[in-house]
């Protein structure tokens, strides 16, 4: 199509780049989730696994597909696409391309919830598969409402500058509590802790992922209503406002899903970095702005990217298995200096 | 059309977080020492008619215009849209009605002029709603106005100022509103596009009966397309009416303590302001010093 003809469209541009850029999307998740759980440091065959005459205490390469790979595979594309997602909202709700989800002290008071979890936690060899999420969800929940009450007091709404504040002096302050606990912490403690810092979908059946289900819903429905009110946010507030949006309302329903959905993802599989930056930035270069495109787009491409990472870090040393946090930070480093240098030439 | 009564203004302090959940903005809780923004500030703004808010830095310019917008509840006093009280009004309705465009805008993301432009759509469309071809006829209508269509696919960042301000006067206008306010719409720009935007200001309010309000401290604009002008100082309004009658040297003594000449210029076809010097201090140089001339609108001659 050449400029000209896409100037004297009778459509608005949105409605080509839903179709076009979100079923595109849309095709790649789909493709990875169902090809994903095949690869592994065991060939398995999808026939064999679905193979209905063969009963499944024998089928080992059923045993294979559903009980060590699908569960791994469904956690890392919910983890990825909510943190994607999350990025995309906290960046325009913060008015900051560079903002992640864990910019406002998410991780950093899950860490905490989790580390506390795991060192004095009573009940956590019998049921540790509960504890440290369940913790680590009270922790990013506890750290987000600080935030929120730091940002909302003595303020007409939100503001964004002290939401900034008190994000960097949480994620400092969790820090520092961390810290604290872990000098408390024996070996095999410690050891549970950075692992767990590392960030890693392997979870352990399907009860945690049907645990998170529910957190993610809600913040995806709320997520869904903003898309049109990011995109005037991120021109400033006063813009938005004068243009119609109910501000307030606005940010609050997007604080709150992002916060939600970040949580979840960071209670199933630790603070797995950097997601959260690379793709709604990767998907803005390819897809343009509009949160109505970027915001579905990144869901999905943070889904199919995490599970592609996950699928490196469980293939490039087998059998060892890799956390996939590794994985992204060794992408996302590189990625993350390159968008600085991208923007700051395009300052100049 | 667009009428502040007596309205006051005060930044309240503390205490806001209190309404968080209010659905509708409160009036601010004002502690007596907190001093007064603007104070009894009455203006009314007749359909179709092109005003100039006029004063000194901190005078209250930019918190009138915001008031104006309903986008900040006065103390007392109200501010009516078409004979609604906007504190009342859902900010969807008012953006239907009445389009804010800001002195600068930064988008914090790279968004095409188009896309700009049809941000103003969002009071008419619903939750989840797409715009449709008569949202992009509208939005083209507005490029057209505004000198813009040929900037449709080009990158907003990527424009000079000018052309920035004419895209967001654009977006406003595809709001369909009836009303303009514009904020200090030429403070940042150079002597070309300050003129463009005049034009474009004129052009809008003449030919498609866009009723405007814009504040500048730049009076030789407000001389050049304003027909009326309201003077601000220190929160109040010392003079306000037909452009002539207002911007004569004494009020312009008694606003910004500077000695002006004021001409018609002939070439120019308006009013022209040369600042001379600062006047010699007088005493008692408050809100209530005499020796302004021009007319404050009493509420008679308001209907």
């Amino acid at each position: 199509m050449t400029s000209s003809a896409t100037a004297l469209a009778a459509t608005p541009p949105v409605r080509r780049a839903l179709l076009r850029s979100v079923s595109a999307c849309a095709l790649l998740f789909l493709a990875t989730l169902a090809l994903a759980p095949l690869a592994g440091s065991t060939q398995i065959s999808l026939s064999r696994a679905l193979d209905p005459t063969v009963p499944f205490a024998a089928n080992t390469d059923a045993q294979i597909f559903f009980i060590a790979r699908l569960p791994r595979v469904l956690a890392a594309a919910l983890v990825g696409g909510a943190l994607a997602a999350a990025g995309v909202v906290f960046q325009a709700l913060l008015r900051n391309p560079l903002a992640t989800p864990f910019t406002l002290g998410v991780s950093a008071g899950a860490s905490l919830g989790a580390m506390l979890a795991i060192t004095f936690g009573p009940a956590i060899s019998l049921i540790g598969l509960t504890t440290v999420p369940l913790a680590s969800f009270i922790g990013s929940i506890a750290a987000v409402a600080i935030v929120y009450a730091l940002a909302t007091a003595r303020h007409r709404g939100f503001s964004t500058n002290v939401m900034l504040l008190a994000g960097v002096t949480m994620n400092a302050f969790f820090s520092a509590l961390i810290l604290f606990v872990q000098y408390f912490a024996d070996m095999s403690q410690t050891m549970r802790t950075v692992r767990w810092l590392m960030g890693n979908v392997d979870v352990a059946g399907y009860g945690s992922i049907a645990a998170a289900l529910p957190l993610f819903a809600v913040a995806l429905a709320g997520a869904a209503t903003l898309p049109r009110a990011l995109n005037l946010l991120s021109l400033g507030r006063d813009q938005a406002e004068a243009r119609g949006v109910n501000v307030l309302r606005a940010q609050q329903i997007a604080f709150i899903s992002a916060s939600l959905a970040t949580g979840a993802a960071v209670s199933l599989a630790g603070p797995i970095g950097f997601v959260g930056i690379i793709v709604p930035h990767l998907l803005r270069l390819l897809v343009g702005s509009d949160h109505r495109v970027v915001l579905p787009c990144s869901l999905l491409f943070g889904g199919a990217f995490l599970v592609g990472c996950d699928l490196v870090a469980r293939t490039i040393l087998a059998p060892i298995e890799l956390p996939v946090g590794i994985i992204t930070a060794v992408i996302g480093g590189p990625f993350f200096l390159w968008l600085l240098i991208r923007r700051s030439e395009g300052r100049e | 059309m667009l009428s502040a009564v007596d309205v006051s203004f005060a930044y309240a302090m503390g205490g806001g977080g209190r309404h968080r959940f209010a659905r509708r903005r409160p009036r601010p809780h004002v502690d007596p020492a907190v001093p007064l923004v603007l104070e009894g500030v009455s203006l009314e703004i007749p359909a179709g008619g092109l005003v100039g808010i006029l004063g000194p830095n901190g005078s209250g310019k930019t918190t009138l215009l915001r008031l104006l917008a309903g986008m900040l509840r006065p103390v007392s006093g109200c501010i009516t849209l078409e004979g609604r009280d906007v504190a009342g009004m859902a900010r969807a309705a008012i953006a239907r009605t009445l389009a804010v465009v800001p002195q600068e805008t930064h988008p914090a993301f790279e968004y095409s002029v188009l896309e700009m432009v049809l941000m103003g759509r969002y009071p008419h469309l619903r939750p989840l709603q797409v715009e449709g071809p008569d949202d992009l006829r509208i939005a083209r209508d507005a490029m057209a106005m505004t000198g813009t269509a040929a900037l449709e696919d080009r990158r907003y960042d990527t424009l000079s100022g000018g052309e920035k301000q004419r895209v967001v006067i654009a977006s406003a206008l595809a709001q369909s509103g009836r009303v303009l306010l514009l904020d200090e719409p030429t403070s940042s720009l150079d002597l070309n596009y300050q003129l463009e935007i005049a034009s474009v200001i004129s052009r809008l309010n003449e030919q498609h009966g866009t009723t405007v309000v814009l504040s500048t401290h730049d009076l030789n604009l407000a001389a050049s397309i304003c027909r009326t002008i309201a003077l601000l100082r220190e929160g109040r309004i010392v003079a306000s009416g037909p452009t002539r009658d207002v911007l004569t040297p004494d009020n312009i003594r008694a606003v910004y303590g500077v000695d002006a000449d004021v001409t018609m210029h002939e070439r120019a076809g308006h009013l022209s302001v040369v600042p001379i010097r600062l006047s010699a201090p007088v005493s008692g140089r408050t809100p209530s010093a005499g020796r302004l001339v021009g007319r404050d609108v009493s509420p008679a001659e308001r209907s």
